[in-house]
């Protein structure tokens, strides 16, 4: 019934909306960042360890639709063992499978995440992808306590 | 079922026949903004080829013929809401100026430091925020009055903030994130009897029934057009003629003004001394069009069929396990906002557009509603005069099978 959306819905989505990894709030945290999307209410706080500039631990709380959970859930998988400039390159690559041009993406960097590449056809849902981007972005150049997408 | 003629009705919206991803248009954003009837693009489109010209200006022909139809459109406006007069009908951009227009003028004017301000909690961004901006720079109090889990007002506690300080009552006649139709009689009896004068806003409730502002007895109505089927970037404001008369204008410009010297300005006679600048002319034309529309079919009429549309699509969706209707006041339109268990209506908003099905998925303009039901967000089915039962089947079929995607 649903079968145009099975490139934006794809099992991976619902796998991590369903089961949502690294889920927990971390009390040792280096970086604490809220990332709030004002306009579908989607509100995330996202936590992260480092060693120098490694990115030891990252992990999530918050509440938003699946292609956000599914995208915070998955970024803070991919980050984990991550340098700091590491991490920003897959912000910058995530960005342009999302919103950019197709040809510029390095599909072997981005990985698992290329099951968020659907939402380049969805406009009104692109923001519900990079809101974990944004706010790992703020978190690694510590110049906020919370953003927003509006 | 009453004989509502909907299958006329929807032939008359062109809109109604598009695909949308190869489904048929299930419209069910009427809270947001109205299609069309075919009358309404005609009118426009007579008017640009017909008798376009500039409006209370030229001696020639075409101004002339814009001018009656700009004017004919006010006195449809007048009827149809039953004003005492076209003197009391200004022509704006829609709710949201409207409201803008009295913070502006008609409150810098009687309100001050320390007085009072009185809305309630379901009110639209739009009868929020231009107070907000009113008291911060003058030291006026914004009140609330509470609403209930039904998500109607709490009348009591209302009453109880109406005090000797409360110049202005400012209240939503229709909830657009809830479809609570507000006791407005009795707000306004209450407002009246300390000498309180009333602003509605009336931007969901004109499409859904008739409004007679002197029954009513409120001082100002406002509405958009684009909600009444009419086109969009046009609205009314509506006033008793001796609160406009004492009022400071709003803009200054062309056609607001008698006489201009560079030393002093008289101003213009009602209503043009609210309407600066070349109006929306054909938008103007385009809602005479639309009302000569509703008036053909009747209000009342329409209000019964959606009653009937609400009643099913809310027996319906009370079957639906995990889904929570948001707003279930005793006195509703025709909305039906909800949430469902683990789903975010944004994804729900995706999934029904894959169907064809045009929601609204969001707060609505109204966050501090969607705080007090503790929702980030709702899904809102709103309904119009052209909707049908099939649709609303269309819509919770389709709900049904998400659940099931979704798992």
């Amino acid at each position: 019934m649903f079968d145009d959306l099975r490139d934006l819905y794809q099992e991976v989505i619902f796998d991590h909306n369903r089961n949502p990894r690294n889920f927990r709030v971390m009390d040792d945290a280096d970086r604490q960042v809220e990332g709030f999307n004002p306009l579908c209410g989607d509100r995330l706080t996202l936590f992260l360890k480092l060693d120098g500039d490694v990115i030891t631990d990252a992990s999530f709380q918050g509440s938003g639709c699946a292609i956000s959970t599914a995208s915070v859930s998955l970024m803070t998988e991919i980050v984990k063992g991550k340098t700091e400039a590491e991490a920003e390159t897959l912000f910058t690559q995530f960005h342009e499978m999302t919103t950019g041009k197709e040809e510029n993406v390095d599909l072997e960097a981005i990985g698992k995440l290329a099951v968020l590449a659907g939402v380049r056809e969805y406009p009104a849902r692109v923001k519900c992808a990079t809101l974990a981007w944004h706010t790992l972005d703020a978190a690694l150049k510590n110049e906020a306590s919370s953003i927003s997408t509006e | 079922m009453t004989t509502f003629p909907v299958e006329k009705i929807r032939a008359d919206f062109p809109i109604l026949k598009e695909k949308i991803r190869n489904k048929p248009l299930v419209y069910l954003d009427n809270a947001a903004t109205c299609q069309k009837p075919q009358a309404v693009i005609d009118s426009i489109s007579h008017l640009y080829m017909h008798e376009y010209a500039n409006v209370h200006r030229g001696v020639h022909t075409l101004s002339v013929k814009a001018t009656d139809r700009y004017e004919g459109a006010r006195e449809k406006v007048k009827q149809f809401i039953n004003a005492n007069s076209t003197k009391e009908i200004i022509f704006v951009k829609g709710t949201t100026e409207a409201i803008n227009l009295i913070a502006q003028t008609f409150a810098k004017a009687n309100i001050g430091k320390g007085d009072e301000i009185l809305i309630t909690a379901m009110e639209h961004h739009s009868n929020i925020v231009p107070w907000q901006m009113f008291c911060e720079e003058t030291g006026a109090v914004l009140k609330v009055a509470p609403i209930n889990l039904h998500g109607e007002l709490i009348f009591d506690e209302f009453e109880k903030l109406i005090s000797d300080k409360t110049k202005l009552v400012s209240v939503v006649h229709m909830s657009n994130a809830l479809g609570t139709v507000n006791p407005v009689k009795k707000i306004i009896a209450a407002a009246k009897a300390k000498n309180i004068p009333v602003l509605l806003d009336g931007a969901q409730a004109i499409p859904h029934m008739s409004v007679d502002v002197q029954d009513l007895d409120c001082d100002f109505y406002a509405f958009s057009g684009h909600k009444l089927y009419a086109p969009s970037g046009i609205g009314v404001l509506y006033g008793k003629q001796a609160l406009l008369e004492a009022m400071p204008p709003y803009q200054g410009g062309g056609d607001m003004i008698r006489k201009v010297t560079f030393e002093e300005t008289e101003y213009n006679t009602l209503p043009y001394k609210f309407e600066a600048g070349t109006p929306s002319i054909a938008d103007v034309v385009g809602l005479g069009a639309a009302i000569d529309y509703l008036t053909e079919i009747g209000m009342d009429n329409i209000a019964a069929y959606e009653a009937e549309l609400l009643d099913y699509a809310t027996e319906k969706a009370r079957k639906i396990e995990g889904l929570r209707i948001i707003g279930d006041a005793k006195e509703k339109g025709a909305i039906l906002s909800f949430v469902l268990d683990k789903i975010h209506p944004h994804d729900i908003g995706t999934m029904l557009d894959s169907l064809g099905i045009a929601i609204r998925a969001g707060h609505h303009c109204a966050m501090p509603v969607m705080d007090f039901f503790e929702v980030p967000a709702t899904a809102r089915a709103s309904f119009a005069m052209y909707n049908t039962k099939e649709e609303i089947d269309v819509l919770m079929n389709g709900i049904e099978q998400l659940i099931e995607v979704f798992g």
